[in-house]
């Protein structure tokens, strides 16, 4: 109960995030309102026993890489956007296209509904030694060793190629 | 359940009201102690020994006159201070401040989020460091919004300054506190206290200090630039640029990011109590039952002082850094020699086993 | 109790207006918002399922995409800054030419 309550708070808030930036017109509004969505999201993976993720979705999702989009918004002095139309087709395929695809999804939860056990607060996975961030360590750097390793690689790609195409030319 | 929720309410309520009068009665000592540092005597005027002052301060920040400049974007001015001290009173909520007590028959935890088991220890949020870290990573957003709600140069170059430089020593921060988290193998900030208790030969504390000075000295130099005061306050200095992302702030506003600048520093003092010197553990002293309920948050309350007396003092010592120098600090040395740290303190425990 | 399906679909409802603001809105920036709101979508189908099948791979490929993410952000948004340099304009519908 106290469950179902939580959810549907917290899922009505990243909902309401999420048209909120659909609706709003200056790119800052809709930074702040998927800020907002990441929030509610941490709050959604505390629900799910993740709390390790939620606090990462925290400090790096919406605490730097929406900073990051902030601070781009701020400098470039983007002001609000203008209704300029370029090709119609997108919105008259994407519309009904993107309501399809919402409505299929849906109607293929609701129909496999009893293959899906009910979720509980906070339980969680093979959590025999020590809390979700010891096992999430544990898995990261046993199991998923190479793949962290190639993302650190990739990270240092990023921070390279950033700072040569946002450098002026001189 | 119900017992834990009213005891969350009452605490929630005494926490906040205490915390914000240290914040009042730290505006005071500041102005006494850097007043005699510079040879002058602070307020003394208002009550004895000037101790009404914040009182009065409080009461012009309430009856100023509240303006909006006109083209401020609205929503954005008003809602930044809020954010700001917002998020610096939630990492108040998981701080613990002591063992637990008895009040009224009922055991509670001195700690809003602390849980009493009936047979075994105390137990915290799991993921207490990161929860102090993540409000200070959301507290960038205050300091941005309000300089580029104001929509004023001064204000905006004040505030891209000051969050580029929160954002960039937020990463020495947290660094600097992975060391501890070695030794200690939990994020839970009850645990890493307790692992700090005992003593070597009788008189030397377990505290984290001893084999991670390194760290601290990393934590405190990062912290200092994380709260934007001296060595590192150039984006809110007078001298500098106007008065920086609050520039276009007045009254009750304006008293919001300061009281969130000293909440801030008081979390940084509280952090590292915790995390370096021992929380609550000290030398014990007889006294009554009452008085060795208590005892432990005097020593924390002690220590928290003496770290505020140090933000204190350094600023009415040191000049404050340009911001080449602030930005080439933070990223060329206090990065390395965190991450260096960091290396060292987990090649010794592997080797130790 | 609260069944995984509504954790999919919120996944989804999160996932297709993220779809829509990309391809309704005009700013790039705007639009690049979108495509984070659509991974954070995808993030929460893994998290929901690695509580399902009681397996934390999904957590851990969650910090996969966070990372991903990070990295195409800081990217996509130096090649912003570059392109307004020279264009002058955020609006995606006057970037439509490679000659300027």
């Amino acid at each position: 109960m106290v469950h179902q309550v939580l959810f549907i708070v917290f899922g009505l808030i990243c909902v309401a995030g999420a048209v909120n930036l659909l609706v709003q017109r200056h790119p800052i509004n809709s930074a702040l309102s998927l800020v907002v969505v990441m929030g509610a999201l941490a709050l959604i993976y505390l629900l799910l026993g993740a709390e390790f993720v939620a606090a990462v979705q925290v400090i790096v999702y919406a605490g730097a890489v929406m900073v990051l989009f902030v601070f781009v918004i701020m400098l470039l002095n983007a002001g609000a956007e203008e209704q300029s139309r370029g090709s119609h087709v997108a919105l008259w395929l994407g519309g009904p296209g993107v309501a399809l695809l919402a409505g299929l999804i849906v109607y293929l939860m609701v129909r496999n509904q009893r293959q899906f056990n009910a979720v509980s607060i906070g339980n969680l996975a093979d959590v025999d030694k020590g809390s979700n961030t010891n096992a999430v360590a544990n898995l990261l750097f046993q199991k998923f060793l190479l793949p962290f390793e190639i993302t650190s690689v990739l990270i240092l790609i990023a921070i390279m190629g950033a700072v040569v195409l946002a450098r002026r030319e001189s | 359940m119900t017992v834990f929720l009213i005891a969350a309410v009452l605490k929630i309520v005494l926490v906040v009201f205490l915390l914000l009068t240290g914040v009042a009665y730290m505006t005071w000592l500041e102005r006494k102690v850097v007043g005699r540092i510079q040879n002058r005597w602070g307020p003394t005027r208002v009550g004895p020994f000037g101790l009404l002052q914040p009182l009065a301060d409080g009461i012009k920040f309430i009856l100023k006159e509240d303006m909006i400049p006109d083209s401020a974007h609205k929503g954005l001015y008003v809602l930044a201070p809020a954010l700001a001290l917002t998020m610096s009173l939630i990492s108040i909520a998981v701080i613990p401040f002591g063992e637990t007590i008895n009040v009224a028959g009922a055991n509670t935890a001195l700690q809003i989020t602390g849980v009493v088991h009936p047979a075994g220890p105390t137990t915290d949020i799991n993921i207490g460091l990161l929860i102090i870290l993540g409000a200070t990573s959301i507290g960038v957003y205050g300091v941005a919004l309000a300089g580029w709600s104001s929509n004023s140069k001064y204000a905006l170059l004040g505030s891209l300054r000051a969050s580029a430089q929160m954002i960039s020593y937020e990463l020495a921060l947290g660094l600097s506190l992975v060391g501890v988290l070695i030794l200690a193998g939990s994020f839970s900030l009850r645990d890493i206290v307790d692992n700090q208790s005992g003593n070597w030969f009788g008189f030397i504390p377990h505290w984290y200090i001893f084999p991670q000075f390194i760290a601290f000295f990393i934590y405190l130099m990062a912290a200092y630039a994380e709260t934007n005061r001296i060595p590192f306050d150039l984006p809110e200095a007078e001298t500098e640029l106007v008065a920086g992302y609050h520039t276009e702030y007045s009254s009750m506003k304006f008293a919001m990011f300061f009281m969130a600048e000293y909440v801030n520093m008081i979390t940084v003092g509280c952090v590292a109590t915790l995390v370096f010197f021992g929380g609550w553990h000290g030398p014990h002293l007889p006294g009554p039952a009452l008085f060795q309920a208590i005892l432990p948050v005097i020593w924390f309350s002690i220590k928290i002082f003496l770290f505020m007396f140090l933000y204190i003092w350094i600023r009415g010592t040191l000049p404050r850094f340009r911001y080449d120098q602030l930005m080439a600090f933070g990223w060329k040395f206090l990065l390395p020699l965190a991450i260096a740290n960091v290396i060292v303190t987990s090649l010794i425990v592997a080797l130790r086993g | 109790m609260v069944p995984l399906s509504w954790y999919l679909i919120l996944s989804a409802i999160l996932f297709c207006l993220g779809v829509s603001a990309f391809l309704l809105k005009r700013n790039i920036i705007t639009i690049f918002m979108a495509i984070e709101l659509m991974l954070n979508g995808v993030n929460l189908t893994f998290v929901a399922f690695a509580n399902h099948w009681h397996k934390l791979s999904g957590q851990v490929f969650v910090f996969f995409v966070m990372v991903v993410a990070a990295a195409e952000a800081a990217v996509g948004l130096a090649i912003i800054i570059a392109v307004f340099r020279t264009r002058e304009t955020l609006n995606v519908d006057r970037v439509n030419l490679l000659k300027l």
